[in-house]
């Protein structure tokens, strides 16, 4: 039995270790908080997304109906609020901008959001979302704290306003500078206030994360139901195995 | 002790004499089931056989399913696994227990595996059934790093990449054997057709044939036990080993429990953490492959870490291949490199003992080594690992034949519960 107990904690730890998901700076990424089973934040969520990033994004492996089902939304709310470019609720979210064109724009075409949360992790998105900062010598006029020259402008800007990031440049005994980051300052005012905008965000990360594996809420009830199920089975077979054993002296 | 009669034990005519007259159904089922005599002592370690066939039936009944839906075909590779964690009806669950399955293999072979190292399960006469389960070991890794690239994500392609440009670091014939191998100049459509050929065909069939042999070739010699004693020299007046208890209803029962809590554990993966942090899924193959852009970090699947950890530990990529493939085929010879009077580690002096967990840190500390970046501090730890992991097998022999045993009892060490 004791052996049985090191391996599930073992497993556990293995768990709990978890992989560190890449970021472009070394600034640390203030945790995201959503909560997946917030059907109200994911509604939000999917409003924001439709709104805000569905322009330029695809989610090439989400459909509508999915979304309807899932955010517990009748498929006529689906198709008045949510489907701007498609005829069917069964179609996946598409993005209009001819390829070409987004490669002309922006350099590169937006990558599809089906997957970001699961290759970049909440918490990245949730603090990239929230990075942006003015500089003039970048093509959209602003740079991202946690994406280096990232050629995606500051879609949000009219919402949380435009900042400048300070930094304090120090000679390093190489003689390279090295820059840390100090802070954000607000250079003009958004529609929302800060923390009205962190939840916007919130909101839009938590559909992200529900769009990466729409399953999700579903696999975790399934799988409360299959481990009563075994843990039932396995006081059975205990019975089974011990009565079996009795006579083995 | 009472045996419970078996009902096929004594064919009555009708249609079961009709196949035993045609096919040795009934003396089958007693050689390798009811009549098949194991050590009653056998302990938590003596699961992982079973749990390992197990989970190869996992594996190759979901491989059926995701084959149905999967498409080899570097275009739609990636969404066709989508399209299965989507829209086909219980789709994600047969991937998770796919993907977890894989993972799952590596664990319970690798504690088999050890369990053999314990007990001394690959000293004569079992040598036969150690080789066999190192060549299954062998098709498995294949199997594990062909399947590996099917899903088709950043993390496949880049992966794959590293591991087959090791075969170029072999003298004269490394290009062309790399060409062989991806069938192109780079990894492609045609590199990813004939991974998926191998992967659902040509190595399950080894590998289940393989096992088939395995598992022969135990019950031509019978099952070592924790003590390491040979139950056949110990039988009654009607030939059965005195220690022994029949594989059913004995071990199958004792077995079933012990499936039940690798299928909690196994479920507790697949339905609340299938990616087990990046582990079991790497967060990067989440993205799919992208031919002009590394990934940040290229690490092998867990799994393969300790042996990633040693390439990587030595400076140059040949004498690191080489060292590698070492690494690997090392186990084989087991057998033949110790020299120890006696199979359990219950009756062997300290010297063994501590080889032995000396081995399993550093074979730990290697697969930690390999999914962490080469900083000089890793890969100064990386060789110390690689010393010990090679010095636990070179200096086997030696250190086996000086180290005082205790007298190994004549009968197996068993309180009934």
């Amino acid at each position: 039995m004791l052996n049985k107990i090191g391996m599930l904690s073992g497993l556990v730890a293995l768990l709990l270790a978890g992989n560190a998901l890449a970021a472009g700076s070394d600034v640390e990424l203030e945790p995201a908080n959503n909560d997946v089973d917030n059907i109200a934040s994911l509604q939000r969520g999917a409003r924001n997304f439709m709104n805000y990033c569905s322009g330029c994004h695809s989610a090439q492996y989400v459909r509508y109906k999915t979304i309807a089902q899932d955010l517990e939304l009748s498929e006529d709310q689906v198709v008045n609020y949510l489907m701007f470019n498609a005829e069917k609720t069964f179609e996946t979210i598409q993005v209009n901008m001819p390829p070409e064109s987004a490669k002309r724009w922006f350099g590169q075409i937006p990558p599809d959001l089906s997957l970001i949360a699961r290759s970049k992790g909440t918490d990245y998105l949730y603090n990239f979302l929230r990075g942006f900062y003015l500089d003039p010598e970048s093509p959209t006029g602003v740079d991202n704290l946690f994406l280096a020259g990232t050629s995606m402008p500051h879609v949000l800007w009219e919402l949380q306003g435009f900042r400048d990031a300070v930094f304090e440049r120090q000679a390093g005994e190489d003689g390279a500078t090295t820059s840390t980051f100090q802070g954000f300052e607000p250079v003009t005012a958004g529609i929302l206030s800060e923390e009205d905008f962190d939840g916007f965000v919130r909101d839009t990360v938590n559909f992200l994360e529900y769009i990466s594996e729409p399953i999700r809420s579903d696999r975790r009830v399934i799988g409360t139901w299959v481990l009563m199920f075994l843990i039932f089975f396995y006081i059975v077979a205990s019975m089974l195995k011990k009565q079996i054993w009795k006579d083995v002296s | 002790m009472a045996r419970i009669e078996s009902e096929i034990g004594t064919p009555k005519g009708g249609l079961l004499k009709w196949i035993d007259d045609r096919f040795p159904l009934t003396s089958t089922l007693k050689e390798h089931v009811t009549e098949y005599y194991a050590a009653k002592n056998f302990n938590v370690w003596y699961v992982f056989g079973v749990l390992a066939m197990v989970v190869l039936v996992i594996q190759l009944v979901t491989g059926i399913f995701l084959t149905m839906n999967y498409k080899p075909d570097a275009n739609e590779a990636f969404a066709s696994v989508e399209y299965i964690m989507r829209d086909v009806e219980w789709g994600w669950l047969i991937r998770y227990m796919h993907s977890t399955g894989a993972s799952f293999f590596f664990i319970v072979v690798y504690l088999h595996m050890f369990r053999a190292m314990l007990y001394g399960s690959y000293k004569k006469p079992r040598e036969l059934i150690w080789i066999i389960g190192m060549l299954i070991f062998f098709v498995l890794m294949a199997e594990a790093f062909a399947g590996y690239l099917l899903p088709w994500g950043q993390m496949s392609y880049w992966g794959a990449q590293v591991i087959i440009s090791l075969f170029g670091a072999i003298p004269f014939v490394g290009d062309a054997l790399v060409e062989i191998i991806r069938g192109d100049y780079s990894i492609s459509d045609i590199t990813l057709n004939r991974f998926f050929a191998l992967h659902v065909i040509a190595l399950p069939l080894a590998l289940v044939a393989l096992v088939f042999v395995h598992i022969v070739a135990l019950h031509h010699v019978g099952s070592n036990n924790p003590d390491g004693i040979e139950i056949k020299e110990n039988k009654d007046e009607n030939g059965v080993p005195k220690d022994g208890v029949a594989f059913h209803p004995y071990h199958t029962s004792k077995d079933l429990v012990a499936i039940i809590v690798f299928l909690m554990i196994f479920s507790f993966v697949v339905f609340f953490a299938p990616e087990m942090g990046g582990y079991f899924l790497e967060h990067a193959n989440f993205e799919p492959a992208n031919t002009m852009a590394t990934p940040e970090h290229i690490a092998p699947v867990w799994y393969f870490t300790p042996y990633y950890a040693i390439l990587r530990a030595v400076p140059s990529k040949l004498w690191g291949a080489i060292l590698m493939a070492a690494a690997v085929l090392l186990p084989l010879f087991l057998p033949w490199l110790d020299r120890s009077r006696v199979r359990s580690i219950r009756y062997r002096g300290w010297i063994y003992r501590t080889a032995l967990a000396l081995f399993v840190v550093s074979f730990l500390m290697l697969g930690y080594l390999g999914v962490q970046p080469a900083e000089p501090l890793y890969v100064l730890l990386a060789r110390i690992g690689t010393v010990i992991y090679f010095a636990f097998f070179l200096l086997m022999p030696y250190y086996t034949s000086i180290d005082k045993t205790k007298p190994v009892p004549d009968r197996v060490v068993y309180h009934a519960e």
